[in-house]
């Protein structure tokens, strides 16, 4: 099982939350046609490496949050709330391969 | 070798230690006609039928680990075929008429047994779904029956029907011809008869990039052993096909799940058909060998970590323990994930994509052995053709740009 830190709450089970999926997904525009819309509702990253999630700690605060996790090793790098802007994945891979 | 009783008459009188590898290891070739990326059974399976049915023997199964190590042998070897859509019907009905006579068609014993799936119904509204799955299946021509609790008690001695359970069972639907195969028999089996016509099965050989031309086409892949050419690829790469598919720039409506399964000690038979419950979460047969082959669910994030939460197993172990109370002494021997591509509407994706010469067979989610036999039939008919086959045309992957999803209620549970 997972251990993830609410931003609000703090580590907590992965029991307590729920995955939603890719984070900063924008929705389409309102004239938007068939892959656009496509894209919106039924593409998602799917990175093997660091990957931008949302999450929703729906036994706890309730609260939606982002988190960025390593989707090979499973391990959390980080976590923040959902109007932090998108951290630089780009930076965390080169990091990484410096290590 | 051809296997038969006298082959198997004459190895027994040397000690069984003359048999012969049943399949070539060579290095890659230069070139090929086809290259299939991915050696699990719907790979070696696609390399297989285009050998023997569309006469394309050039080809080459690329696998970066070993034949068969990755779903194809970490599933819980359920094969059924008692979908709710049309489509459906039709793309699971065409393998499971490929298990039937798979042992004969290979000549590899890969243990089909039709020993029965029954799912189980919980609730009013299981039993108005599931006779609406039984009455759509019987329209198809699929053969499913209605069991009422005791029937289900009789046909799986041991079910505990008592209507004192949190979820206890008020009926259950039964496809006979539905039932299990040995896992990885059926990818050396594949492998076996794919090689014995030439093609070549090249594992420890990771595909690290798909080359193409100046018109787009691709033109071969970049794999651990070099570039390998070929007009034609189709990947059947399971949890990494958005991975290789990024290497052609092709997004994949796919995200990669844990799926986890477990098994117990070998036991004397005591299941004899398989169990399922969408409900409560269970999944149960025994195989051969006597250990009892458990399926769980799947995490609910995106990983390629081919390992899972203890709390999913822990979750259907509680089910298990309801339904069969006689287990609950026994001791589990190993647990394990193998990591399904799922999509948005649980159906598969098979056939061509915006890339001229690329193919894809995915989006199998937790439910792809199964459909081993069709699913490597029609990637090899779709490539040999150049067209979709018809069953698999409804499973494109512009589906989802056109709004024709495959919207599949009667998928596993566990996609849901």
């Amino acid at each position: 099982m997972l251990l993830i830190t609410c931003p609000y709450c703090g580590p907590r089970p992965e029991i307590e939350f729920a995955a939603r999926g890719e984070a900063h997904v924008a929705r389409c525009a309102p004239d938007a046609t068939g892959d656009a819309i496509a894209d919106f509702l039924y593409f998602r990253a799917n990175t093997k490496g660091y990957l931008a999630e949302c999450w929703r700690h729906v036994s706890g605060c309730g609260r939606f949050f982002n988190a960025v996790r390593h989707t090979v090793t499973d391990k959390f790098v980080t976590t923040y709330k959902v109007d932090d802007p998108r951290p630089d994945l780009a930076a965390l891979v080169a990091e990484e391969t410096a290590r | 070798m051809h296997f038969s009783f006298l082959s198997l008459l004459r190895a027994a009188f040397s000690a069984h230690q003359n048999w012969p590898e049943q399949w070539r290891s060579p290095e890659p070739k230069s070139s090929y006609d086809v290259i299939i990326v991915g050696g699990g059974g719907h790979g070696l399976a696609a390399a297989y039928y285009l050998a023997s049915e569309h006469g394309i023997r050039n080809v080459a199964v690329v696998e970066k680990g070993w034949i068969g190590g990755g779903n194809t042998g970490r599933n819980t070897t359920i094969v059924r075929s008692n979908y709710l859509l049309e489509e459906s019907e039709a793309l699971y009905d065409h393998a499971l008429k490929l298990w039937e006579n798979l042992s004969q068609a290979l000549n590899y014993n890969v243990m089909f047994s039709q020993r029965g799936v029954m799912m189980l119904a919980h609730t009013v509204h299981d039993v108005q779904s599931f006779k609406r799955h039984l009455h759509a299946n019987r329209l198809a021509g699929i053969d499913a029956e209605w069991l009422t609790a005791e029937q289900a008690r009789d046909f799986c001695p041991g079910l505990n029907i008592s209507p004192n359970i949190r979820y206890p069972v008020v009926g259950a639907t039964l496809q006979r011809r539905a039932g299990t195969a040995r896992h990885d028999a059926v990818a050396w089996g594949y492998a076996r008869a794919a090689s014995a016509l030439g093609v070549d099965i090249i594992q420890n050989c990771e595909v690290t990039g798909i080359r193409r031309g100046p018109d787009g086409a691709v033109e071969g892949v970049e794999t651990s052993k070099g570039l390998i050419r070929a007009k034609k690829i189709g990947v059947s790469a399971a949890g990494n096909t958005s991975v290789i598919m990024d290497m052609a720039g092709i997004r994949m409506p796919l995200e990669s799940n844990p799926l986890q399964a477990l098994v117990s000690e070998p036991l004397k038979p005591i299941i004899s058909c398989v169990v399922m419950s969408n409900t409560i979460h269970a999944y149960i047969s025994q195989s051969d060998k006597g250990d009892l082959v458990i399926g769980a669910g799947t995490d609910q994030y995106v990983s390629y970590s081919q390992t899972g939460g203890l709390q999913i197993t822990a979750h259907t172990l509680d089910a298990i323990c309801e339904l069969f109370p006689t287990l609950r002494r026994v001791r589990m021997m190993r647990n394990w994930g193998g990591i399904v591509d799922n999509t948005t509407d649980r159906s598969p994706i098979l056939g061509k994509t915006p890339v001229p010469g690329l193919f894809v067979n995915c989006g199998w989610g937790t439910g792809g052995f199964k459909a081993t036999p069709g699913a490597g039939h029609l990637l090899a008919a779709t490539i040999a053709k150049g067209e979709p086959h018809p069953i698999a045309a409804p499973f494109s992957l512009d589906r989802f740009a056109r709004g024709r999803l495959i919207d599949e209620a009667a998928a596993a549970a566990v996609a849901h």
